[in-house]
């Protein structure tokens, strides 16, 4: 409900409102297209929806986690005077990108029209990709969130190391591009490629491979795991760290 | 039955100074044994209350009293189970509800009605809870047509009528208060005043910091005295009063 009420407030003084975001996101898209597309000279039909996708999913991994780790920080005033239970402050932040990543999704239409790409009814399984994603997202913004709120400098580290991953992970480069050496390199060991693999294959057309779904599950599990202990651990110190 | 028990119960902040809120200079340190940075070790602990100890039962209503900066809005935030005792215990049983800062977490952006809602959930309220109370919230605060409008258009007498409306629908057990709330002209007053006294009678426990004795003298049964974080007087309110103004 809260999450809502950001959303709200964006709207309520532009017409167009959360759509600016969904505007430079599609500028982001094309230019990004236009330009790694002819580099790699790749087919457009292929790569633009793929960058798409690519793009908005990274987009929502990313602005989760890192306004995860302000969840505390920004509602410190509430947290100081209302015993409302901690995690929903990061529930709101999660609730909030999911919300704008709606918003987002409505270019993928536009793309796949553009091209006349069809979409299969293995589509369907992006679902329950994308529900494997967003419980993996909340794990590390409530991890980061607990974290970032006795040091302080962990956003900035958080968001050097993502940009890194950016580059890593096939997001503006098609993992068939690289030579067979370095794609178990860094695309099987890295643990984003397999979180966005399961939501975005089946949006391509494809199945995502065994592997992608077992280490997406896998992270969620024990993820949680040490996000709740590490909760369970600070949980009474988060208020006096404010 | 609500009741509150704490024994010896402290609270102890950890001052941060910039270094030690820094990963990177706890890994560096780590890394390099300690040695370099030995000073981020030395910790500041500043001890905002220590070693309180009372209990208080169903019916009783007390006072805190102290200066500024023994340990009162500290003490208030154990009781609203914010602050967890960093030693000692705390046991506090019954619905605990805060009137500190009513107008906390309002949208300025949002209406009325919108608010009502944002602060219902905030306070625990659920959806239907505060749809059942809608109307009556709307019709105390005497906003009328106003509750479409955002409230970035009231005047600060109607959303303080606001915060208030919203703030006294709720039915708690234990209720804490710093300083009595007097919102808006007279007749308004006057019906908050009734609102108070109706909401206190309901209450089991209520937890009143003030530094008005007048107010004390006519609300509360027991009253605290506290001084640098200590409970240094436990009684009845004319010799807790005295107490105070000789320290």
């Amino acid at each position: 409900m809260l999450g809502w009420q950001d959303i709200k407030q964006r709207y309520k003084r532009s017409k167009v409102g959360p759509f600016w975001l969904t505007i430079s996101m599609g500028v982001m898209i094309a230019t990004i297209g236009l330009v790694f597309g002819n580099l790699f000279s790749s087919p457009m039909a292929d790569f633009l929806p793929f960058l798409t996708l690519g793009l908005i999913l990274w987009g929502f991994i990313f602005s989760c986690v890192t306004d995860g780790c302000s969840a505390f920080i920004s509602s410190a005033s509430i947290i100081k005077q209302l015993p409302v239970p901690l995690p929903i402050h990061v529930f709101r932040v999660i609730w909030r990108h999911c919300v704008i990543l709606l918003h987002n999704l409505i270019i993928l239409p536009l793309v796949y029209l553009c091209f006349l790409k069809p979409v299969s009814s293995v589509a369907l399984l992006s679902l329950i990709g994308f529900v494997l994603m967003a419980i993996n997202v909340s794990w590390m913004a409530l991890l980061f969130g607990v974290l970032s709120t006795r040091f302080r400098d962990v956003p900035q580290l958080l968001q050097s190391f993502f940009q890194v991953v950016f580059y890593l992970t096939p997001i503006i480069w098609m993992p068939h591009l690289l030579p067979a050496r370095a794609s178990t390199l860094l695309l099987s060991w890295n643990p984003f490629y397999h979180m966005l693999e399961v939501v975005r294959a089946p949006l391509l057309g494809d199945i995502p491979a065994l592997d992608s779904w077992v280490i997406s599950m896998g992270m969620a599990v024990v993820g949680w795991l040490v996000s709740l202990a590490a909760y369970g651990a600070c949980r009474n110190k988060i208020a006096y760290w404010l | 039955m609500a009741h509150i028990k704490l024994e010896n119960a402290s609270v102890e902040f950890e001052i941060f100074e910039a270094s030690s809120r820094s990963l990177k200079r706890q890994l560096i340190q780590t890394a390099t044994g300690g040695r370099l940075h030995s000073n981020a070790h030395q910790r500041v602990v500043i001890k905002a209350l220590a070693n309180v100890s009372f209990s208080f039962k169903s019916g009783e209503k007390i006072a805190l009293i102290g200066h500024n900066g023994a340990g009162k809005s500290t003490l208030l935030r154990v009781l609203t189970r914010i602050y967890i005792p960093t030693s000692g215990k705390a046991t506090i049983e019954g619905r605990v509800s805060s009137l500190i800062d009513i107008s906390l977490g309002m949208d300025q952006e949002s209406s009325g009605r919108e608010n009502i809602f944002i602060r219902g959930a905030l306070l625990g309220q659920s959806k239907k809870e505060i749809h059942e109370q809608l109307d009556e919230v709307i019709e105390f605060s005497e906003l009328g047509q106003f509750i479409e409008m955002p409230i970035r258009t009231y005047s600060s007498g109607m959303s303080m009528r606001l915060a208030f409306a919203i703030s006294t629908i709720l039915k708690p057990e234990i209720l804490i208060m710093d300083e009595w709330l007097s919102v808006g002209d007279e007749h308004f007053t006057n019906k908050a005043e009734g609102r108070m006294n109706s909401l206190l009678e309901k209450t089991e426990i209520l937890i009143l910091a003030s530094h008005s004795f007048d107010l004390i003298r006519k609300t509360c049964s027991r009253a605290l005295v506290l001084q640098h974080g200590s409970v240094v007087f436990d009684g009845d309110v004319e010799a807790a009063i005295g107490y105070y103004h000789q320290l």
